[in-house]
């Protein structure tokens, strides 16, 4: 009891806290839907929306959408438990990336099918799709956004050169509108007359995507014979833009120099006035140059503070250091956003991850996304990369653990999903085991299979006790249904050896009510399991007596009898039943009980009627007339066959 | 990762995949598998396509991924799920109801074409139904209520019950030849029923003596009907000889958990097929030199052939191990792992031609198109 209320106090408090402060403090990014019950997962916060009914016409989509992000992540998650400790580091890092890149193209392709679902409806006539579906896939976004920089500064901790290349791919693939504007401009009639020709342009020089801004730019210079020069110039300082190579044999002292010369070389075509007959070009070279008020003039096309700093790095600090990024992320932000407005939880989360403040931003996440899917799995994967380990919490040891008993422990509400739940939980040390006990007891049992499966997750984890609730409440619901055979099964897989002896007495009752036993096939073939208790003993015992009376082994049959008497395997009220049993052996031509034995027989009923004088509450069940007469013809029979008997044995003796 | 292998996640846990016969004249490998739900607030049985006639278009990219071709409601579990004939699907719910679905070929439906609502049931509530067979026109069913039930799909009616078949539940039922059944039950016990008596007991039992261990799933050698497999709840495979004995031929370690179905493979069976709670797929592989299958070679000690690894380490690892004692030399027996590593029950599986299909509790549906057989 100690330990469990410790538990609460533990792990509730501060959750409570999270969900708190998230409703207040972060208007702008909503709930996210992806909450462990889908149900009522959604607080809608999306700024008064209107559209409150729709939200279950929503979930009916999106949730099976989700389901795949749980299963395959799922998946993925028990992959990387099973990463051995011992491996050397370096491989372990590449296991980890890899891994990391399996969440993130899990939460891609979701967001896809959400998108892909929501192209069909909107292709339908009455088609309409609520704020609730974008802002589910916007969530997930974000939620890919913020997993892909840690990735690049945490898990893959790219080294000064690297870094940038990194930091480019991720607002590359955040920001691939481009892309498609791209193919508009170039696929329209003439594409230099589009009047989204320059954004194009500026756009992949903005990304750092050269060849491709070249490209596009020859349209121009193709139609401009007369500034053909100054359009070749503006093409030579593409070309010649030195971009690091990591793999290759370069140092970062010579890529550096390298890049001064052409960071010079730019520099003066901007002071000779190169480009001045051409305010496009102009504005491209200033770009090249990193000229930051120029880069400020296009935060349409940078959209973001922090497609603003990867801009701004490539062209003035391409071999930033890890450590340095916190000053360029912070200047960034201010220079981008609005000095009157305040920052939004997705820019926090960011500006904490560039800060490398791991703890920040999953404590950020944990308020601004109100669920544990993501923070759950991103904690734990950084924990795995040995990312968390200074840290202590002031509620709990653990908080990889901690955010996985939230997520499993949601899972497990589920319907249908709490079968996943069981590996987070087995995978969490110190509590995991606690909360499954708990939880598992909690599963309905519709069928025999859930209950086996069920109980397949008991016993492999040897949870006695809730292996022996389970088939309890099986076998108690098999007796309700007048289920013997099913009933006594589930009691002896729970070693109950109290119910198995209350439905041996059923089996008994009907034999007397009957005179026949039903389920045969369950009693004949009990084997050692008829040693769990004496009355199911009895049972089998008493049966195997009437089977062998069957095929007219009646010595065998005598011999069984007696014992189960003698041995005090019978239960005493049964003993009359029993003698009765013994009356056709006892009036058989051929002796059968030996003398020894009818003695025996005698004394038994003897002790039998001697404690029928006590007063006994289950007397009235019985005539006492009808007694009386059995216990007289039993006394004759017993008297003839100790008479037989003696003479038998005296002529054999002779 | 593993050759040919297809996964696709459907956002339901399977209990069961068929796929749809072929016509048995034709060379033709099938393309349509139905699907039954378990344990979802909502569950579905859902007919899939991998057929690349259908829709054509996505190309490359789907190709071979299972495309849904249409769905219904299905009132409690599926428990079972059985192809009557190319159009129609027998099912078994939890609910007890034993339910035929047709498949509408011209506008690509689903539709409840009868329905035995309380077939199996408690005096006083419903009996999840636990197994189908269907031998067209004749469909038998089994349930935790211990009953057989016998049906025609061409009557209304039941035309047949056996009260009390089993005190035990009956877990899964086989046709053995046309007049006879073979049934498994949770205490370990084969019971064969002939149609043609009319008494409520079965012909024969036959059981692994003193072990009670429940078994899950039965399946007959397609040639040799005296030929049975068995799969129970320590994930052995047993291969039993109705015609002799009341033991088993042979028992083998396959899993470490239920082993939920089993199955020859229905032309070429020296191949055996198996599934499990504990996430494995196996392939049985006899290479037999002679006439008789290498299921039987050895003689009748059963004895345990032990398998020594057991988990998949995500690999394709090929575990030989000879067939039981004796004349190992003769029948050698490769068994090998079908699906990536994984910890979520699969389900059920059927395999037909070069095509197998399977469905896990992990809400996937694993195709794969080439099977060596």
């Amino acid at each position: 009891m100690n330990q469990k209320k410790q538990v609460k106090h533990l792990f509730i408090e501060p959750c409570v806290n999270f969900i708190n402060r998230s409703t207040k403090q972060c208007p702008n990014l909503p709930a996210f839907v992806v909450d462990t019950k889908f149900t009522h997962g959604i607080s809608l916060s999306t700024g008064g929306c209107p559209f409150v009914h729709e939200v279950r016409k929503d979930e009916d989509i999106c949730s099976p959408i989700l389901r795949k992000l749980f299963n395959e992540s799922h998946h993925i998650f028990v992959g990387l438990q099973g990463i051995r400790d011992d491996l050397p580091s370096k491989n372990k890092k590449t296991q980890f990336v890899s891994i990391s890149k399996n969440y993130r193209s899990v939460i891609r392709a979701c967001m896809e099918e959400l998108q892909q679902v929501a192209g069909k409806v909107e292709g339908k006539s009455d088609g309409r799709i609520s704020p609730v579906f974008f802002l589910q896939v916007s969530i997930l976004l974000a939620v890919e956004l913020i997993w892909n920089l840690c990735e690049v500064l945490f898990i893959d901790a790219a080294p000064a050169g690297s870094l940038l290349l990194h930091l480019l791919d991720w607002v590359r693939l955040h920001k691939a509108d481009v892309d498609e504007k791209a193919r508009d401009v170039l696929q329209s009639e003439s594409p230099t007359e589009h009047q989204a020709y320059w954004d194009v342009v500026i756009s992949y020089v903005l990304q750092g995507r050269m060849d491709e801004a070249r490209q596009v730019l020859m349209k121009q210079a193709a139609l401009q014979p007369a500034a053909r020069g100054m359009f070749k110039l503006l093409d030579n300082l593409l070309i010649k833009m030195p971009i690091f190579n990591p793999s290759g044999a370069q140092t970062l002292t010579e890529f550096d120099v390298k890049w001064r010369h052409w960071h010079e070389e730019v520099d003066r075509c901007l002071q000779d006035q190169s480009f001045a007959s051409n305010p496009h070009l102009e504005v491209i070279c200033k770009i090249l140059v990193g000229d930051e008020d120029v880069l400020l003039e296009h935060k349409e096309l940078l959209s973001t503070w922090y497609h603003f700093l990867v801009t701004r790095l490539l062209f003035s600090h391409p071999i930033v250091k890890p450590t340095e990024l916190h000053y360029y992320a912070q200047s960034s932000m201010h220079m981008f956003l609005d000095t009157r407005s305040v920052p939004e939880p997705l820019d926090s989360i960011l500006l904490a991850a560039f800060e490398f403040d791991i703890h920040q931003v999953i404590k950020d996440c944990s308020i601004a996304l109100n669920n544990w899917w993501f923070v759950a799995h991103l904690t734990d994967l950084m924990d795995h990369c040995k990312l968390l380990q200074s840290h202590n919490l002031h509620f709990g040891s653990n908080l990889r653990e901690f955010l996985l008993l939230e997520y499993a422990s949601g899972l497990f509400t589920h319907h249908s999903l709490w079968q996943l739940a069981v590996d987070y939980f087995d995978h969490c040390p110190e509590f995991g085991r606690v909360y499954l006990e708990l939880q598992i007891e909690r599963v309905p049992l519709d069928t025999e299979r859930k209950a086996l499966k069920v109980l397949r997750i008991c016993e492999q984890r040897q949870m006695t006790e809730q292996v022996r609730s389970i088939c309890k409440i099986m076998a108690k619901g098999a007796l309700r249904n007048n289920r013997l055979g099913s009933a006594l099964s589930w009691s002896i897989r729970a070693k109950d050896a109290a119910f198995a002896t209350l439905i041996s007495e059923r089996f008994l009752q009907d034999y007397c009510a009957n005179g026949a036993f039903s389920d045969l096939d369950l009693i004949d073939n009990l084997g050692s399991a008829m040693l769990l208790s004496d009355r199911l003993t009895f049972l089998g015992k008493y049966r195997e007596f009437h089977r062998l009376y069957g095929e007219k082994c009646f010595s065998d049959a005598a011999k069984l009898l007696l014992s189960l008497m003698t041995a005090k395997i019978a239960p005493r009220t049964f003993w009359m039943t029993l003698l009765t049993d013994a009356l056709p052996l006892l009036e058989q031509k051929e002796v059968i009980f030996s003398a020894d034995q009818t003695h025996e027989l005698m004394f038994c009923l003897e002790d039998l009627t001697s404690g029928n004088c006590l007063p006994k509450p289950d007397r009235a069940m019985q005539d006492e007339d009808i007694d009386t007469t059995k216990i007289e013809i039993l006394r004759l029979a017993l008297a003839r066959n100790l008479a037989k008997a003696i003479v038998k044995e005296g002529t054999v003796e002779v | 990762l593993m050759e040919g292998i297809n996964a696709k996640y459907v956002s339901q846990k399977i209990s069961k995949t068929r796929w749809r016969p072929v016509s048995s004249s034709s060379l033709q490998q099938p393309d349509i598998f139905a699907t039954g739900s378990w344990d979802n607030e909502d569950n579905k049985i859902s007919l899939w396509s991998i057929g690349d006639n259908g829709v054509s278009g996505m190309d490359d990219e789907f190709e071979g991924d299972p495309q849904l071709v249409c769905e219904y409601k299905h009132n409690g579990d599926v428990m079972d799920l059985q192809f009557l004939d190319q159009d129609r699907i027998v099912t078994a719910s939890s609910t007890g109801a034993v339910t035929i679905f047709r498949h509408n070929h011209n506008n690509q439906t689903l539709s409840v074409s009868q329905l035995w609502e309380r077939a199996h049931h408690y005096p006083c509530g419903k009996a999840p139904c636990t197994g189908v067979v269907c031998n067209s026109p004749e469909i038998v069913t089994v349930g935790e209520d211990g009953r057989i039930i016998l049906f025609r799909s061409d009557q209304e009616g039941v035309t047949r019950t056996i009260e009390n078949a089993d005190s035990s539940t009956i877990h899964a039922v086989t046709f053995l030849r046309t007049t006879e059944i073979l049934t498994v039950n949770s205490i370990g016990q084969l019971k064969l029923w002939d149609f043609r008596q009319r008494g409520n007991e079965p012909s024969q039992i036959l059981s692994l003596t003193g072990d009670r261990v429940p078994l899950h799933c039965v399946d007959r050698h397609p040639n040799q009907q005296h030929i049975v497999a068995t799969g129970g709840q320590d994930g052995m495979l047993c291969i039993w000889d109705v015609r002799q004995g009341k033991m088993p031929f042979s028992l083998m370690e396959a899993h470490s958990a239920e082993m939920w179905e089993v199955h020859f493979h229905p032309s070429n069976p020296d191949h055996l097929f198996s599934c499990s709670e504990d996430g494995s797929l196996l392939h049985w592989e006899t290479s037999s030199n002679s006439d008789t299958p290498s299921f039987l070679q050895g003689g009748r000690n059963a004895s345990i052939t032990s398998r020594s690894a057991i988990a998949p380490a995500g690999g394709n690892q090929s575990l030989i191990s000879a067939w039981l004692t004796g004349d190992s030399g003769k029948g050698r027996l490769e068994t090998t792992h079908m699906l990536p590593s994984q910890t979520l029950s699969v389900n059920s599986l059927d395999v037909l031609g070069q095509c197998l299909v399977c469905g896990t509790d992990g809400e996937a549906i694993y195709v794969n198109r080439l099977v060596p057989i």
